[in-house]
């Protein structure tokens, strides 16, 4: 242990000593008056300064380089607010219910919080570790280890503010919740928003978290964090939306617990960014729990994104589906790694996993890597993966029935998504995919 | 209509098409016989235009147009539809939708309006009748989890919505049962006009008994040895191809 972290010293860069720096002496003047236990905020610190910036040497994040990322002069503290048009022109969907995100603060702009349905409870998390301390507390950090990620550590050290959701047992929520994340800086900027949501027993809830920038040709870094809680009987449908600019830099983490007898769906869809790293762990930590995880990524231009999901089952008679799908075109790369742990006591779980790739270019990347850890004997488990080109067959069928090849090959991405695609249960959503979809094949 | 001079075309450096002649007016029926490896389906794909094959020499005219400089969604758009051999399952794409978008790309380079979606509805509904092919087939994904005999309906019923000038069967009837053989048949014979013309590439006289050439030719090594009226085909059945190969080497 002492050995690898002089190795980290001596290989750091001067821009990543310079970052450590910045954050150092922003925790030392922020800690104090930040939500939630300063105590906590300082073992984060330290898990962070262990664990170090990763690098390409780390196994969990070999493929991305976050190192030339980091060369910018960043800025922690973000001033610059957005118009209500410009907030208005980011709400792609109807009939929801909005919160904004605005580099990492928490803005009721768009909520009218007298007319919140009935059993739902919407405020900043720093309001909240305040107001429902004891909610905050039970849940607060609670559904992960801050030693295993160091952009998890340091969102936990560092986050200012974010959204606070909670659902009343027995509540069923019919109109999603839309988080809208933005980064609206003119300078290089490094956020931190944490993102708390509890659904109670029995309650149901769908939940967009859409991520995007202004475009000011700023660098953002984004280090987003969201704990989710899926108490028991719940159901709970979870869609993330990943547009961010060319500037745009994005770690993702989405942490979820989920108790007997729920039901949880999950979509991360990505479709730009300069850098999208989502970490998407669940744990299913009782039994009978249903969970589906389904991921989407378009990538393009010089563009990385990198999937890394984990599915712990913890205890038997649990079902998990995992299904992940991408398109790979020009020089862009992309990831998917699949965890799946199956513990000892894990008896009857079936999990389930594909992962299946279209790379258009041959400067293109695709790197796949399922990894089951099974410790139970009576388990049902399969993981797929395939990574392939175009089929030219269809391509020419199309075209012989009139079709032009940019029309064939839009329609046969189409095909190739909506595995994916269809298993959006908000039609607004599905429109809007489907379209930024249409337009990457323009 | 069609007009196929001195024609060869060759893959992977291998001559498949040593000089084909053929002449197709509106109105016809022309029967293409031959044996395996006799260059039948090449003949099909360098018309409908596959980028596998090269052609290297001689011309071919469609209506007066180069067709072998087109791309074969312009072949398609001026009027030519090939029934493939083997039709590709595509999943994910609705049959209604893709013909759809077929239809007004087509109708778009012809400077036409976009089909309005209630003729387009209705439309559906009459062909489909002509084919048998069940409405739920049509709305299915591209011949996915098709039978081999509703994949071969299923190209009659895209040719009876698109209308080509010139429809070319090639292989239509392998796979087929009778039944089967007897419905794709009878699609053909009533999508038949004084405008349009078929070619029929076969291996067996059987679909003939349905479908009635004006026309029959008999390919052998890459070339047409023999044409000659229905009768031919009768022939060929009774003597087999042995005839034919004997009767070249002569």
């Amino acid at each position: 242990m002492s050995i690898k972290t002089v190795e980290n010293i001596k290989t750091k860069s001067s821009s990543t000593k310079n970052l450590e720096n910045l954050l150092t002496s922003e925790f030392e003047r922020s800690k104090s008056f930040l939500f939630g236990n300063t105590q906590l905020r300082e073992q984060a610190m330290d898990s962070f300064f262990r664990q170090g910036i990763p690098s390409r040497k780390n196994e969990e994040y070999k493929y991305i380089n976050i190192d030339s990322l980091l060369k910018d002069e960043f800025v922690l503290n973000v001033n610059k607010t957005i118009t209500r048009e410009q907030i208005e022109s980011l709400t792609f969907l109807k009939n929801v219910i909005t919160i904004v995100i605005e580099n990492g603060i928490f803005s009721g702009e768009l909520l009218s919080l007298n007319s919140l349905p009935k059993g739902l409870t919407i405020c900043s998390i720093t309001e909240a570790s305040k107001k429902h301390t004891e909610t905050f507390e039970k849940y607060y950090s609670k559904s992960f280890d801050i030693n295993t990620d160091a952009f998890s550590a340091l969102n936990t050290a560092m986050a200012k503010d974010g959204a606070f959701i909670h659902i009343e047992k027995n509540e069923i929520i019919e109109t999603p919740i839309h988080i809208i994340h933005i980064s609206t800086t003119n300078s290089p900027a490094i956020t931190h928003p944490r993102n708390l949501i509890i659904v109670e027993e029995c309650a149901q809830v769908k939940i967009i978290e859409s991520y995007s920038t202004i475009d000011s040709g700023a660098k953002t870094f984004n280090n987003a964090l969201t704990e989710l809680v899926v108490n028991a009987n719940a159901v709970v449908d979870h869609y993330e939306t990943e547009d961010e600019n060319n500037w745009g830099y994005l770690i993702n983490s989405t942490q979820v617990v989920q108790k007997q007898n729920s039901i949880f769906y999950t979509h991360t869809f990505t479709l730009s960014g300069s850098l999208v790293r989502n970490n998407l762990n669940i744990v299913l930590d009782a039994e009978n729990i249903e969970t589906h995880l389904n991921g989407l990524y378009l990538t393009k231009g010089n563009q990385v994104v990198d999937n890394h999901t984990l599915v712990d089952h913890r205890k038997p008679n649990c079902n998990s589906n995992e299904l992940y799908k991408g398109i790979v075109d020009e020089r862009s790369s992309a990831t998917f790694n699949g965890k799946i742990f199956v513990r000892k006591d894990a008896q009857k779980t079936n999990a389930f996993q594909s992962n299946k790739n279209i790379l258009l270019s041959d400067d293109g990347t695709i790197n796949t890597k399922p990894q089951l850890e099974i410790y139970a004997d009576d388990v049902k488990c399969s993981h797929g993966t395939s990574t392939g080109k175009l089929d030219e067959e269809k391509v020419f069928y199309l075209r012989a029935r009139g079709l032009s090849e940019t029309s064939a090959k839009k329609l046969l991405m189409h095909a190739f998504a909506s595995e994916v695609t269809n298993t959006v249960k908000i039609d607004d959503l599905k429109k809007y995919i489907e379209a930024k979809i249409s337009e990457r094949f323009e | 209509m069609l007009s196929i001079k001195n024609l060869h075309a060759s893959t992977g450096g291998k001559e498949i098409l040593k000089g084909i002649n053929l002449e197709v007016k509106a109105g016809e029926i022309h029967a293409i016989m031959g044996p395996n490896g006799s260059g039948k389906s090449t003949l099909s794909a360098v018309l409908a235009g596959r980028e596998d094959y090269e052609v290297t020499e001689g011309e071919v005219l469609f209506n007066g147009k180069n067709l072998l400089e087109l791309s074969p969604e312009d072949r398609a758009r001026e009027g030519i539809f090939l029934a493939f051999q083997y039709p590709v399952e595509i999943p994910g794409v609705s049959n209604i939708n893709f013909l759809k978008t077929a239809l007004n790309e087509i109708r778009a380079y012809k400077g036409i309006e976009p089909i309005d979606a209630k003729d387009f509805l209705a439309m559906v509904k009459e062909k489909q009748k002509l084919v048998e092919l069940d409405i739920k087939l049509a709305n299915r994904s591209v011949n996915e989890g098709f039978s081999g005999g509703e994949k071969k309906r299923n190209e009659i019923f895209q040719m009876a919505m698109l209308e080509p000038k010139l429809a070319i069967l090639d292989e239509t009837d392998s796979g087929l049962d009778i039944d089967a053989l007897r419905i794709v048949a009878n699609g053909v014979n009533k999508l038949k006009s004084k405008d349009n013309a078929t070619i029929v590439i076969t291996h067996y006289q059987r679909l003939l008994d349905y479908i009635i050439p004006d026309v029959v030719h008999i390919l052998y090594n890459g070339k047409i040895v023999k044409s000659g009226p229905k009768e031919l085909a009768i022939e060929l059945e009774e003597k087999g191809y042995d005839f034919i190969k004997s009767g070249v080497n002569i």
